[in-house]
């Protein structure tokens, strides 16, 4: 896929893009990350998500008279909750922390911390 | 929840707690089910009564086991394991069971049968005081779960005795 096409789907999926870099904005990792409302949206979808699957799949395995039903459709219900909540997907990340450009920062240098050299020495 | 493996090991020690909750709910509704199963021992033919060299009795005998343990499974039962043993009482052991025959019954469909066989297992005893002898068949079942503790249980008939010589 070329770059453009590449940044065009990803600013359609939500992704910022940056068109400079070709890559999205997510520093200072390569890798997409989620934001921190993110990360509790996603630990409270999972165990919500996991929890109302064990109550509906033994629901169904008491109701068929079926063990396997039960285990079944609890592990279908794991795997859509492993799909939902682990990828980084784009709306976990609608928060998102902006930090400073490398090209900002170096406009505004970090303060200087100027070492004293007054000491108190205790005199034996 | 900070990176994609530190989520997946959430899910999955989450998953796994809740699968093992789910697995002692439904060892606990078996507790709902309450049993009622029959049976009967025929013995049709009693084939041989000899003594072995080694001066114990033994013998061997053709029964009719027939038997409804279909109210003993549930959901949660894998497979009921079944033997008749027969008990009788000696001058030296107050108690003495020896196991004729068994079975491995998989599925509700199986549970209600009748079978004609010979005994699988030996009867021999510790001695020779099988002569004119009364004794016991039980039918004895073990209820083995998917998951959860395996129960057990009985059905003793009375009535029966061994010739008084041997054949």
């Amino acid at each position: 896929m070329s770059y453009f096409t590449q940044n065009s789907l990803l600013s359609f999926l939500g992704y910022p893009v940056s068109l400079q870099t070709f890559l999205p904005l997510s520093a200072p990792s390569l890798h997409f990350t989620m934001d921190w409302q993110g990360q509790k949206l996603a630990e409270q979808i999972m165990q919500i998500m996991l929890l109302v699957f064990a109550v509906t799949a033994f629901v169904a395995g008491y109701v068929l008279g079926s063990f396997q039903m039960m285990v079944l459709v609890y592990a279908g219900g794991v795997t859509l909750t492993g799909l939902i909540t682990i990828p980084n997907w784009p709306f976990f990340n609608r928060h998102p922390l902006n930090w400073l450009d490398p090209s900002e920062a170096e406009k505004h240098p970090k303060p200087q911390v100027t070492v004293s050299s007054k000491k108190k020495g205790f005199k034996k | 929840m900070h990176s994609f493996g530190y989520r997946l090991n959430g899910l999955l020690t989450f998953a796994v707690t809740i699968l093992a909750l789910m697995c002692a709910i439904t060892s606990l509704s078996d507790n709902f089910n309450t049993p009622s199963p029959s049976a009967e021992i025929k013995i049709m033919n009693i084939n041989w009564f000899q003594k072995q060299p080694q001066g114990h009795d033994e013998v061997s005998l053709t029964m009719n086991v027939s038997a409804d343990l279909q109210s003993l499974f549930t959901w949660n039962t894998k497979q009921v394991f079944i033997f008749v043993a027969a008990e009788y009482e000696t001058r030296k052991n107050s108690l003495n069971q020896v196991s004729l025959w068994d079975a491995i019954i998989p599925a509700k469909e199986h549970a209600k049968f009748w079978i004609h066989t010979s005994n699988k297992y030996r009867f021999v005893d510790q001695g020779n005081n099988l002569r004119g002898k009364k004794f016991n068949l039980t039918l004895h079942w073990h209820v083995m779960p998917k998951t959860g503790k395996m129960s057990a249980d009985k059905i003793v008939l009375t009535g029966y005795s061994l010739p008084e010589e041997y054949r």
